[in-house]
């Protein structure tokens, strides 16, 4: 193995110290940045998204500041059709996407990293994400939480397997906190005024639903709001516009507090119910996926994660083919298109995306 | 890793004769030029002495160079300069391969109503035909502009009988001669052309400093107003050390053009036999006999120039694909498209340009480095189809 390595550099300061930790190692770094929007970032105005062009110009900075060289590569298309474009699709159908597990999926560790081995014969691809790999001395690698709990982003990188954990690096996961992280930043002379971490949707500058709007105007057509009983108590402004687990807004003359606890897109109706009602213990996920490769047995005990960062779960995951039934111990509320990822105290097992309700 | 370069149609190193001259210049003459006392005096001479040196390359009298802030400036200068003047014409005749900085200036000038466009297509081999120049002027042309040699693929454009057109029809002629200027040998005595663009960084002097060569008679109204420098047609402080610098690597191009056009030439086709015999699908783009001396072009099937940059780059090789200027888009080069060739093949194009350093040993190099980025690219591609 060469000791060759590409960084992904979005231009933020944790990518930035991930290249540095790696030259510091003394390795042959590549930093290269992905271009996601068309050029000019035009077509979705996103001040903070790492894909746009002045992005761009933060991590070419840093990259010369490193002293390493630098690529500028286009993945606007890739991004376009499988994260913005499933994105808006998965909203107008009901469900609440995860654009950063699609990001990481299908751009940064298939497209990129196939790129990176396959046409520029590189051996790995490391990025600037908060998890850590640990090698066993059989080979085989797993993927724990970072070091700083605070930080961890271990969650939108269940998808990993074993193909890719072989190729992939996180430098900044096993950094104890950010005292460690300025200090690497101070020595190359990186900006450490830390930007603030992007919660939101980094393409989309303001408000989701006038992205889901202008693409899939369909899913904006009023429709009822039932019970669960099939009873009509007020009307919505469109699918498009809601998501699984949001306060409904109607009910309030009858005083109870009512939650959208599914979308039915093929009738466009929303049925809402109480947090009583909607919370629940059984789900089931599809497009599940190990990090080992394959489950540790067809039925484990595992703790289920239900968002960035969330509060582990205790439940039992019954695996069939690519599909899974999950039974969690205490009720909880997840929206379909979200991820169930599975960890063993820190390390990640697996994960899948929940599917839509079907009662 | 010792780093061969193989760009020098986007730039060349700066001969040490002219870094040496412009340092003096920088060192010893801080005077403006328009100053009547000792130090303007000094700097006047210098800018007439760089102004003498570009004349007589070019075989032109010194009063009809202005100087400029390089290539795209000239052709800004020769078209929206002669589209102004206030004749009764307004017709543009340009061809499809041109340089963005004549091609996006002569769009601008038609969308803002400054100018009736004409586009020229070409030939495969992308030559613009002058018959089809004849047939597209008329009473009211104002302007042809055809350049001298492309900067993607090399090909030498007839613009001989081109001018000779455009003079029997009383039509001024302007060429972009920034790729062929220093390379080949170009006398405007023997050519009927009025307006000639030349960019120094392309034969070994600085950047940010050009000149076009305005033939006595050629009306062309200023652009920029100012102090009135270059007899107004060109007007702000003459960059001192820039045109010294400009005028020496003329004067070198000159002395050393007829040895290196020869030597440059065995290179170039010592590539294009390389690539062609040794790469499938390679296609040679742009004409197999007129073409610049240092210009070898192609199109590789099954790979992309971005991937091919980068992994020529990683490898120690610094060549290009397309135009420089044309970089970060995805989008294949119009050029190219120009030549009627397939969008898939151009977008695999690659440029390779020798310069007075390079050795036959870093072409063989270069040739082995490129069959393996080459071959890598077409399995990489091959897996995930």
């Amino acid at each position: 193995m060469s000791d060759r390595v590409f960084v992904a550099m979005s231009g933020g300061v944790d990518s930035s110290v991930a290249a540095a930790v790696l030259k510091e190692r003394g390795d042959d770094v590549i930093g290269v940045w992905m271009r996601l929007v068309p050029g000019g970032g035009e077509q979705l105005d996103a001040p903070r998204c790492c894909g746009t062009d002045e992005a761009g110009e933060d991590a070419r900075r840093a990259a010369a500041a490193i002293g390493i060289p630098f690529y500028a590569l286009d993945y606007a298309d890739v991004f376009g059709e499988r994260v913005v474009g499933r994105f808006v699709h998965a909203y107008a159908s009901g469900e609440t996407p995860n654009p950063c597990v699609a990001c990481n999926q299908h751009v940064k560790f298939d497209a990129l990293l196939g790129d990176v081995v396959r046409k520029f014969g590189a051996d790995r691809l490391a990025t600037g994400h908060y998890a850590r790999i640990g090698t066993e001395r059989s080979g085989r690698r797993r993927l724990y939480r970072a070091r700083d709990r605070a930080k961890d982003q271990s969650y939108a990188l269940y998808m990993l397997g074993p193909r890719e954990l072989a190729r992939v690096e996180f430098p900044i996961g096993e950094l104890e906190d950010k005292d460690e992280t300025r200090a690497i930043a101070s020595r190359f002379g990186l900006p450490t005024a830390a930007k603030a971490e992007s919660m939101d949707i980094c393409f989309v500058s303001g408000d989701y639903r006038d992205l889901v709007r202008s693409r899939a105007p369909e899913a904006f057509a009023p429709g009822p709001v039932e019970r669960h009983d099939g009873t009509v108590v007020g009307t919505h402004a469109g699918i498009g516009a809601l998501t699984v687990g949001q306060r409904s807004g109607v009910g309030v003359a009858t005083g109870e507090r009512l939650y959208v606890l599914r979308l039915e897109p093929d009738r466009n109706a929303a049925v809402v119910g109480t947090r009583d009602e909607i919370s629940r213990t059984t789900y089931e996920l599809s497009d599940v996926r190990f990090v080992a490769g394959e489950p540790p047995s067809s039925t484990f005990e595992t703790s289920v994660v239900l968002r960035y960062r969330g509060i582990g779960i205790a439940g039992r995951v019954d695996v069939h083919g690519t599909d899974a039934t999950i039974e969690l111990r205490s009720p909880a509320l997840v929206a379909p298109g979200q991820a169930a990822v599975f960890y063993d105290a820190d390390e990640v097992v697996g994960g899948g995306v929940v599917n839509p309700d079907s009662r | 890793m010792e780093r061969v370069y193989l760009d020098h149609a986007a730039t060349t190193p700066v001969d040490p004769e002219v870094a040496e001259a412009m340092t003096r210049v920088l060192r010893e003459t801080h005077g403006n030029p328009s100053s009547i006392y000792a130090e303007g005096r000094a700097a006047r001479a210098l800018v007439d002495g760089a102004r003498e040196q570009v004349a007589d390359a070019i075989g032109a009298h010194p009063s009809e160079v202005v100087f400029t802030s390089g290539g795209t400036e000239a052709d800004n200068l020769a078209l929206r300069g002669r589209l102004k003047v206030e004749d009764g014409r307004d017709g543009l005749v340009t061809s499809a391969i041109e340089h963005h900085a004549v091609i996006d200036t002569a769009r601008d000038l038609a969308a803002h109503g400054q100018a009736r466009l004409s586009v020229i297509g070409v030939d495969r081999h992308g030559l613009v035909d002058p018959e089809a120049i004849r047939e597209a002027v008329d009473e009211q042309t104002s302007l042809v502009s055809v350049m001298h040699a492309n900067n993607e693929i090399g090909t030498i454009e007839p613009i001989e009988a081109i001018g000779e057109i455009c003079r029997e029809r009383g039509v001024t002629f302007h060429s972009d001669a920034v790729q062929s200027v220093g390379a080949l040998a170009f006398d405007v005595r023997k050519i009927p052309v009025d307006l000639v663009s030349i960019n120094a960084h392309k034969f070994y002097g600085p950047k940010g400093v050009g000149a076009l060569y305005v033939r006595r008679g050629t009306r062309i109204a200023t652009t920029q107003t100012g102090g009135g420098q270059e007899k107004g047609r060109r007007t702000g402080t003459e960059n001192v050390a820039g045109v010294v610098g400009l005028g020496v690597a003329m004067r070198i191009a000159r002395e050393r053009q007829t040895s290196e056009s020869g030597r440059q030439s065995r290179l170039r086709d010592r590539i294009i036999a390389g690539v062609t015999g040794r790469i499938e699908d390679a296609v040679l783009t742009g004409h197999p006999t007129r073409r610049l001396p240092n210009n070898a072009s192609f199109c590789l099937a099954g790979t992309e120039g971005e991937s091919l940059i980068v992994g020529l780059d990683l490898e120690g090789f610094s060549v290009s694909s397309g135009s420089a200027c044309t970089s970060g888009e995805t989008e294949p080069s119009a050029v190219l498209l120009a030549l009627g060739l397939d969008r898939e093949l151009a977008k695999g194009s690659l440029r390779v340009t020798v310069g007075r350093e390079t050795t036959e040993a870093a072409v063989d190099s270069f040739l082995a480095a490129l069959a393996r980025v080459v071959g890598r690219l077409r399995s990489a591609t091959a897996v995930t189809v």
